[in-house]
């Protein structure tokens, strides 16, 4: 999709207002964070398993070309193709042409960020084919027409009323003339309507949790299982992937495995985690006569080379969006990209572009909860700090700040000026208030929703030197 | 305090204690109220008149080299204690996680830098590391909760040292709020550049506040404590703030944080 981070402030404000969305926000949140607690809290070795985790993945990222190398061999020798895209453009050509070549007309689709991030579905129908989501939060946003809002569950934001209403709106064309409200009845009207997408479809289009370089497989892990009959009923299975997600061998993939499921959702596994190696074999009873891997950079073999290489660690569990009060107060949408939250403030402005994205990095505290549950032990607030010093040394840091920034700089280096100056404007702050003032000419930010508490009156180093004096 | 080394047999150890800018410029008493605990607690207390702030401004702003010049500041002027002890969790962090990392590329002030983080403590994780068993001073009876500000939870681990010391203050009871380890939306500069973000975020930490019912809210940040006051003066709550030092020294004599009292 195109980028929106430039309008984030609106954005965040207007979600801020959202009272739906505010609802949906508040009853996914708890759910996220209680139930990974309780998960983690059932796995002694959690640390130890995150441990070992980074050290695979540094260890990958370290010897990443070998590892990429070794697994397209592997994929070839099954008899599948690897295709390498440097950016967006290029994989959306590189799938078009697959499906041109397949003779495709229908296409259905597995969850993929990739996907998301190559914004495969617009490419796919303005080249005239018909692309289906078959995952139930990614078929309800489709039908919404709108970007995912978290990167596990992209129609957190949705609440079950507007699900209600969006099926009755758009499954009339499929004879069903009645709303449907809840949970299962939900579920069961999207199964009967992708039933026939399923069987009909020519290309299917997943993502791939992980890359095992060994046996050169693709992982997919879902919870509804549509991953598989994607992948396994259309003839041509294209698989879109970006550099990062290889790990060396299978044994390797079970640490990733035990630590995503539990991060991401509470569970200890998902309920399905796939298998793929290339396309159907003589004896295999089903799966694709043809299998195609598309290999995005896009930004990330930049990275392995800059400050911000931890972040290719990232397994996209969305530990961080869960438990990150930002993002649990403004929803994934307002960060205007198809990556959101911690991981998305880091990603999203070393791929659209600094300048396009130049508020995420700031919008954060820097409390850390994100660092403190990310499965990968990626430090984001360090990440998001280096985008900062990129900003100021490439300029972009509002003028304001900046000048109110070397203002106080300046004085914090000259602690005579510092209390010459600061002594009488700290008294001036304090004269006739009684504890707060409800504003503040140039506060207006603090002011808005919040008092000013004013000082005590004199600053402690005046006070303090007084009384030495006296003593 | 030379007379005192002097006839004592063994020299006290030297504390430097570094106020914060906050403290000097808006709540003095917080800089009092630490000095008279680590003089209790038996220190030789220096507070350098060179100190200004930790340099967080700049740092978490992207300025490196304003961050790297403030640090040397620091790192020098505490060059020369045993211990340098800071009232807030995210200037100690800072000096304590941050500042080697400022200096990557300059090995000698890399060296000043580690050699003082080893020696820089948050305050209630410093008095609670003394052991000193003594009973604390008397409140009248009062009910208290505690925010966990995010720089001293996350990068120090403190969370159980404020609570522990003020078990031994008698009067008062703990009343634990709801996600009281989730960020009130302070931030530092944070705060004035998102408003909207910041305000919803105190908005939700001070209703788990008042959903405690609890008479007074203590933290160990004066940062995130005044925007607790000020979200909680806006909302014409009775509940009152005060620094966690403030209670521990028995300096409650002054209005609380933002002049709120019940
Ligand atoms: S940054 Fe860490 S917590 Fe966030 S999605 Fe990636 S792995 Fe998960």
């Amino acid at each position: 999709m195109q980028s929106v981070a430039h309008e984030f402030k609106a954005h965040a404000r207007r979600a801020l207002q959202d009272t739906t969305l505010q609802h949906a926000l508040a009853r996914a949140k708890g759910g996220f964070i209680d139930q990974r607690r309780t998960a983690i809290e059932a796995l002694p070795e959690f640390d130890e398993l995150r441990a070992c985790a980074k050290q695979i993945k540094n260890h990958t990222l370290a010897h990443l070309d070998y590892y990429l190398e070794r697994y397209e061999a592997q994929v070839k020798a099954d008899g599948g193709q690897v295709h390498w895209a440097r950016g967006p453009e290029e994989a959306r050509r590189i799938v078009i042409d697959i499906c041109r070549a397949a003779g495709a007309r229908r296409i259905t689709k597995g969850k993929s960020m990739v996907g998301e991030e190559i914004a495969i579905n617009p490419a796919l129908e303005a080249a005239g084919f018909e692309a289906i989501e078959t995952d139930l939060g990614e078929y309800i946003i489709q039908l919404a027409k709108e970007p995912p809002s978290h990167i596990i569950a992209p129609a957190v934001h949705k609440t079950r009323g507007e699900i209600t209403e969006l099926f009755y709106a758009h499954h009339r064309s499929h004879g069903i003339n009645e709303r449907v409200s809840d949970v299962a009845s939900i579920v069961n009207e999207a199964r009967s309507v992708l039933r026939e997408a399923f069987v009909t479809a020519d290309v299917g289009i997943t993502g791939a949790n992980f890359l095992v370089a060994q046996t050169g497989s693709s992982i997919l892990v879902t919870n509804e299982g549509n991953g598989d009959l994607t992948c396994s009923l259309p003839r041509v299975h294209i698989v879109t992937a970006s550099i990062e997600k290889v790990v060396p061998t299978l044994e390797d993939l079970a640490v990733f495995l035990r630590l995503l499921g539990r991060s991401a959702t509470g569970q200890e596994m998902s309920s399905y985690t796939s298998i793929f190696t290339g396309p159907k074999r003589n004896a295999d009873l089903d799966g694709p006569a043809e299998y195609h891997v598309v290999l995005l950079d896009h930004g990330r073999s930049a990275m392995l080379g800059n400050e911000f290489r931890e972040m290719l660690r990232c397994i996209r569990c969305g530990a961080c969006l869960n438990h990150c009060p930002v993002y649990g107060s403004i929803g994934g949408h307002s960060y205007g990209w198809v990556y959101s939250g911690p991981m998305g403030a880091v990603l999203t402005p070393l791929m659209v572009g600094l300048r396009e994205a130049a508020d995420l990095p700031n919008a954060c505290t820097l409390n850390g909860r994100c660092q403190e549950v990310c499965p990968m032990g990626i430090p984001l607030p360090t990440m998001l700090r280096r985008l900062r010093m990129r900003e100021f040394e490439q300029n972009l840091t509002g003028a304001r700040s900046r000048w109110l920034l070397s203002i106080w700089a300046f004085l914090a280096k000259r602690p005579r000026l510092y209390q010459t100056l600061l002594r009488p404007f700290v008294r001036l702050l304090a004269i006739g208030s009684r504890g707060t003032r409800r504003s503040l000419p140039l506060a207006r930010g603090w002011t808005q929703s919040r008092d000013f508490p004013t000082p005590q009156g004199r600053t402690f180093q005046s006070l303090y030197r007084a009384r030495q004096r006296k003593q | 305090m030379v007379e005192q080394i002097d006839s004592s047999p063994v020299r006290q150890p030297r504390v430097g204690l570094f106020v914060t800018c906050l403290v000097d410029l808006f709540r003095p008493n917080v800089g009092f109220a630490a000095l008279k605990l680590l003089q209790r607690a038996g220190f030789d207390v220096v507070i350098p008149s060179q100190q200004t702030c930790c340099g967080q401004p700049a740092y978490n702003n992207g300025d490196a080299r304003d961050a790297r010049e403030i640090a040397k500041q620091v790192i020098d002027v505490f060059a020369g204690y045993d211990y340098t002890v800071v009232p807030s969790g995210s200037c100690a962090g800072m000096i304590k996680e941050h500042y080697p990392r400022l200096f990557d590329a300059d090995a000698e002030y890399y060296e000043k830098a580690t050699t003082l983080s080893s020696r820089c403590f948050e305050l209630t994780e410093f008095l609670d590391g003394i052991g000193d068993g003594a009973a604390l001073p008397e409140m009248p009876s009062c009910s208290y909760t505690y925010h966990d500000s995010c720089s001293g939870l996350r990068e120090l681990g403190i969370k159980q040292q404020p609570r522990a010391l003020l078990a031994r203050v008698s009067g008062l009871s703990m009343l634990e709020m709801q996600d009281s380890n989730v960020c009130c939306g302070f931030g530092g500069t944070f705060c004035v550049k998102y408003p909207d973000i910041s305000g919803r975020m105190v908005t939700d930490k001070v209703e788990a506040i008042c959903a405690t019912g609890a008479d007074m809210v203590l933290g160990g940040d004066l940062g995130c404590l005044m925007n607790i006051a000020g979200r909680l003066k806006r909302i014409d709550s009775t509940v009152s703030v005060y620094h966690v030092a403030e209670v521990l020294a028995g300096k409650t004599d002054i209005p609380p944080i933002g002049g709120n009292s019940s």
